[in-house]
């Protein structure tokens, strides 16, 4: 509100905050929540990973056949081990913050976070089940 | 129990430093002090030049949040027997500017908090001859939680979104904007919904979630923006496929 | 350039918001600025719990309030003021709903209302047990709505300016530069609210340190019934934090250290299993604090290391009632006494709470000194006399800030020339703070001077008091005056200097707490919260009268006498726990 410029001894310098680049190492908090982020690209990966998937089993049985063996090399075995673990952190975190951002009313009533995530987990499990009576059963 | 514990207090006096040093002192570390009382007692009987900000020592203020072991606290609400033997590092609040030792300036949340028109908005206000408006005890739980906001800054501290963006327009400012969202006497969320759509508005979060875990009064800030994120996807569909009238 | 405003607010919690915004509703062509030495939503409003008080429960009269407040404040209340308050007050409340205050409800949807102290009927309006809290937020985030409201945030006021007998302005540091400015009005309204941090033992913030009192008495206003000072009787041990009356208006019990509810004993009725309105735990807080002490004299409290306690029974009430009806004081006794209400017994005593005296003013806040004007618990009206009743302050804040409000712009409007001299004071309160003050190298430290003010205070204006005490203490504070003159100010930085700020505010303390003793000193009788041993009786013959003091030219105390405004309701006996005499119902 005061003009100080004529006073420069009323002017002071107000430290201005600072961040360090390696700010995510600085908690545990963070740090989840970093890896969380980068699960994304693992995420990214398996979409790909599908798409070629069912690029090869259209192409025939040879297509097919070499796709699996490639899956097999140690590095794509590696990373797919690797993503497969991102996945499961990303879909568990994923969960756990659903309650948060999900009110479900029913009626006049709060339904409680924990039957939320309830919920969640149930349709994994259905989608799950589902997917592997299509590849197993059937 | 020990008799006395350490403190670690960041200094910073413009005009005599460039940058913030620590100061130690020893002070006695009764089971019912807080930080609070540590850092009185420096005041009054040790160094009458440390300068902080407090009041109610009740935990409803929300003056004298400060960094303690590098966690965002109300000090008059954080015990000091609880970091024996110590020693206990006091810091301004991260991720705002200081002023002076551990005082911060938070006139960044004071201007944002006015952007998001924090009161009742309504089209037309009832005379006050036809009484309240009517709003049952299920309807004031929709936004009672997020209207417990001290705003004690924690939450801005805690978020490395806020640290590294300050354009953020921050938890507490998105909490209050739901507060008033949700209370069913207010016709204001057309009036809300640009502020925070914007990229510093509710897309600056990424749900890191530390504010929720920092506030003290469980206003839950972080999942306030989620549910509000869900909101605002809702109502830009609404208006691409039904697009209001001239505003 | 000066800046000048049409009215200034020093203090921005409820009072003061409250008046700025009817002033910015009354005439949007005003300029308005609300000076504070914290943000306001850090004003000690904040804290408040309970309740804030209006009728509107069918069974409720305007005349019922009227008589609870009249009888409750021992007949010192001015009775014109307070019938325009109860009237108000409902609409007031009314308003701030509407802005969106969240008041607890009914399941119907409409306002609920609880019993409280002192009142005869169900009329305290209730944010769970944080009214206050919900009241300051609402009413600072509605202030927002108007440009025409400027804040200087952490702006501390050190002077009023005063010309030939008007007010007109203030001078104040900008505490983030250092930089000390005048800031001219037509109107001051002082918002500043109370004074305990004079006492060791307070319910009180930090902040609690009777500002405008002093600001006032030195530029020539009076301050009246300083002598009146409300102890709570439910503050936790040790902090001082307050258990609000609400715990006892939804049943809570007060028991000694048999076990017994000893209220009984002291006039205040038989004791019930619910709580019945003016009977026991829900007496009037003057009467519940006299027999705490009475308590004591018998051996009958409970010795802590903090001092002694009685019991708070919450228990019997059971958790879902806790939490739905008072969450906070659960909070509190779980955080600051590591006990749950739910199942423990949480120890409580007196607690110095609220000032019932302040800046003496009119029905519509205006001070003698024309151009200034207060509201809230910084002025006495009065409508709380000897003794408060509770939930009266909160509706007190929005009924006297709108009036002083309008009183106050009314005032601007008639467009007194703001003469030029005012800033030869401002420049002499500069020197006075940057050189004076400032360049002490003194040896007395702050802290002492102020604990030894506090003991003083303590020892003599307690809830029983003695002439020979309050003389002592008279001399005990001008002492401590005297050694003030030698104080240390280490801080020497101009840039958010809390010490510097810490000296003023002890200044003002110690002016203030002046004035109560002589007040206490020269009130020989027994009235409401002010208890004198050697004068047991009240005495309507020579002291239905409002104490007046005044500061001399030398810095002295005087103390005259106002007759109380009595409009319908003539002095009485004060009934609790049982039918009254006449006057009202019971």
């Amino acid at each position: 509100m005061s003009q100080s410029q004529e006073q420069p001894e009323y002017q002071h310098r107000v430290l201005p905050p600072h961040i360090s680049t390696f700010w995510w190492l600085e908690k545990g908090s963070y740090f989840a929540f970093i890896l969380r982020e980068l699960s994304c690209v693992f995420v990214a990966w398996f979409v790909v990973y599908l798409l070629l998937l069912v690029r090869a089993v259209g192409q025939g049985d040879a297509a097919y056949q070499q796709f699996l063996a490639w899956s097999a090399t140690p590095l794509i075995l590696l990373v797919n081990i690797v993503s497969l673990l991102s996945l499961v952190f990303h879909a568990v975190t994923f969960f756990a913050a659903a309650p948060q951002a999900m009110v479900v009313k029913v009626g006049p009533n709060k339904v409680p976070g924990s039957l939320v995530l309830a919920g969640h987990y149930a349709g994994w499990v259905a989608a799950s089940a589902v997917v592997c009576w299509l590849l197993l059963g059937a | 129990m020990a008799d006395q514990i350490k403190l670690q207090v960041a200094r910073y006096r413009p005009g005599q430093e460039s940058e913030a040093t620590f100061d130690d002192y020893d002070v006695p570390c009764p089971k019912e002090w807080v930080v609070l009382d540590g850092l009185n007692h420096v005041k009054d009987r040790i160094d009458g030049t440390l300068s902080y900000r407090w009041s109610c020592r009740m935990g409803v203020c929300g003056s004298c949040g400060m960094m303690v072991n590098g966690e965002p606290k109300l000090t008059c609400a954080t015990f000091l027997a609880d970091y024996a033997p110590g020693p206990v590092r006091i810091e301004p609040l991260r991720n705002f500017p200081v002023i002076r030792d551990l005082i911060v300036d938070i006139g960044d949340f004071m201007r944002k908090l006015a952007t998001v028109k924090p009161w009742i908005v309504r089209e037309e206000e009832k005379p006050l001859s036809a009484g309240e408006y009517r709003q049952t005890p299920e309807q004031l739980d929709d936004y009672k939680q997020y209207s417990m906001c001290i705003n004690c800054m924690l939450c801005y501290s805690a978020c490395p979104v806020y640290g590294l963006d300050p354009n953020f327009i921050g938890p507490a400012a998105i909490a209050l904007a739901q507060r008033y969202n949700l209370d069913s006497r207010d016709e204001g969320s057309a009036e809300r919904v640009a502020v925070l759509s914007e990229h510093a508005g509710i897309w600056g979060c990424t749900f890191v979630g530390e504010c929720t875990k920092v506030c003290p009064k469980n206003v839950d800030p972080a999942g306030a923006i989620q549910r509000y994120k869900l909101t605002a996807a809702v109502e830009t569909v609404k208006a691409f496929f039904m697009p209001r009238g001239a505003q | 350039m000066t800046p000048s405003y049409d009215v200034v607010l020093v203090g921005g919690g409820g009072a003061g918001l409250r008046a700025a915004i009817t002033i910015a509703e009354a005439n949007p062509r005003f300029t308005i600025a609300v000076v504070s030495k914290v943000y306001p939503m850090r004003s000690h409003t904040v804290s408040a719990e309970g309740g804030s008080a209006g009728a509107i429960a069918p069974d409720d009269s305007l005349d019922e309030h009227a008589y609870d407040t009249i009888s409750g404040g021992d007949w010192m209340c001015d009775q014109d003021a307070v019938e325009a308050f109860v009237k108000e007050a409902p609409q007031e409340l009314l308003q701030l709903e509407h802005w969106g205050c969240p008041w607890s409800r009914e399941p119907d949807g409409r306002v609920a209302v609880r019993p409280f102290g002192g009142m005869k009927r169900k009329r305290t309006w209730f944010a769970a047990d944080k009214t206050g809290f919900h009241m300051l937020h609402t009413l600072f985030q509605t202030s927002l709505k108007y440009a025409s409201v400027v804040r200087y945030d952490e702006w501390f006021v050190t002077k009023l300016l005063v010309n030939d007998g008007r007010v007109q302005g203030v001078v104040a540091i900008d505490l983030q530069s250092g930089k000390i400015e005048a800031i001219t009005a037509r109107s001051v309204i002082l918002c500043t609210g109370g004074c305990g941090k004079i006492f060791p033992f307070t319910t009180n913030a930090s902040i609690k340190t009777g500002d405008g009192m002093a600001l006032a008495y030195r530029a020539g206003a009076p301050l009246k019934d300083m002598e009146f000072l409300q102890y709570h009787p439910t503050g936790l041990p040790f902090t001082g934090i307050l258990i609000t009356e609400a715990a006892r208006a939804e049943g809570g019990y007060l028991i000694n250290k048999d076990g017994y509810r000893y209220l009984q004993d002291y006039a205040l009725g038989t004791p019930e299993k619910e709580p019945v309105l003016r009977t026991m735990e829900l007496g009037p807080r003057d009467r519940l604090s006299q027999a705490f002490m009475q308590e004591l004299a018998k051996g009958r409290t409970i010795e802590t290391p903090y001092g002694p306690v009685v019991n708070l029974d919450l228990r019997h009430l059971g958790e879902k009632k806790i939490d739905a009806k008072i969450p906070f004081v659960r909070e509190l006794c779980v955080k600051y006494q590591n006990l749950d209400p739910v199942k423990d017994l949480i120890p409580v005593r007196p607690v110095l709470h609220y000032m019932m005296g302040g800046v003496h003013t009119d029905i519509n806040g205006a001070t003698p000194l024309p151009g200034l004007y207060a509201a809230g618990e910084v002025a006495c009206v009065s409508i709380n006399g000897a003794n408060r009743l509770g939930s009266n302050s909160l509706s007190e804040l929005l009924v006297f800030g709108a009036r002083a409000g309008l009183a106050a712009a009314e005032h601007a409007s008639s467009n007194v020339e703001i003469s030029q001299t005012v800033l030869a004071q401002a420049k002499d309160e500069h020197r006075r703070i940057e050189q004076d003050l400032f360049s002490k190298k003194g040896h007395e430290r702050i802290a002492d001077l102020r604990e030894e003010m506090q003991k003083t205070m303590d020892e003599s204006a307690g809830i029983y008091r003695t002439g020979a005490a309050l003389t002592t203490a008279v001399d005990r504070l001008r002492r401590i005056q005297e050694r003030y003159a030698d104080v240390v100010i280490e801080d020497q930085s101009k840039t958010f200097n809390t010490e510097r700020v810490s000296a003023l505010e002890l200044a003002n303390m110690l002016d203030v707490a002046e004035t109560i003793v002589m007040s206490a000193l020269r009130r020989e009788e027994s009235r409401g919260a002010h208890q004198r041993t050697d004068f047991p009786k009240r005495d309507d013959e020579r002291y239905l009268a409002h104490s007046v003091v005044h500061r001399n030219p030398d810095g002295s105390a005087r103390v005259e006498y106002l007759p109380v405004t009595i409009t319908r309701w003539p002095p009485a006996e004060r009934v609790y726990g049982k039918a009254a005499p006449h006057g009202g119902s019971n």
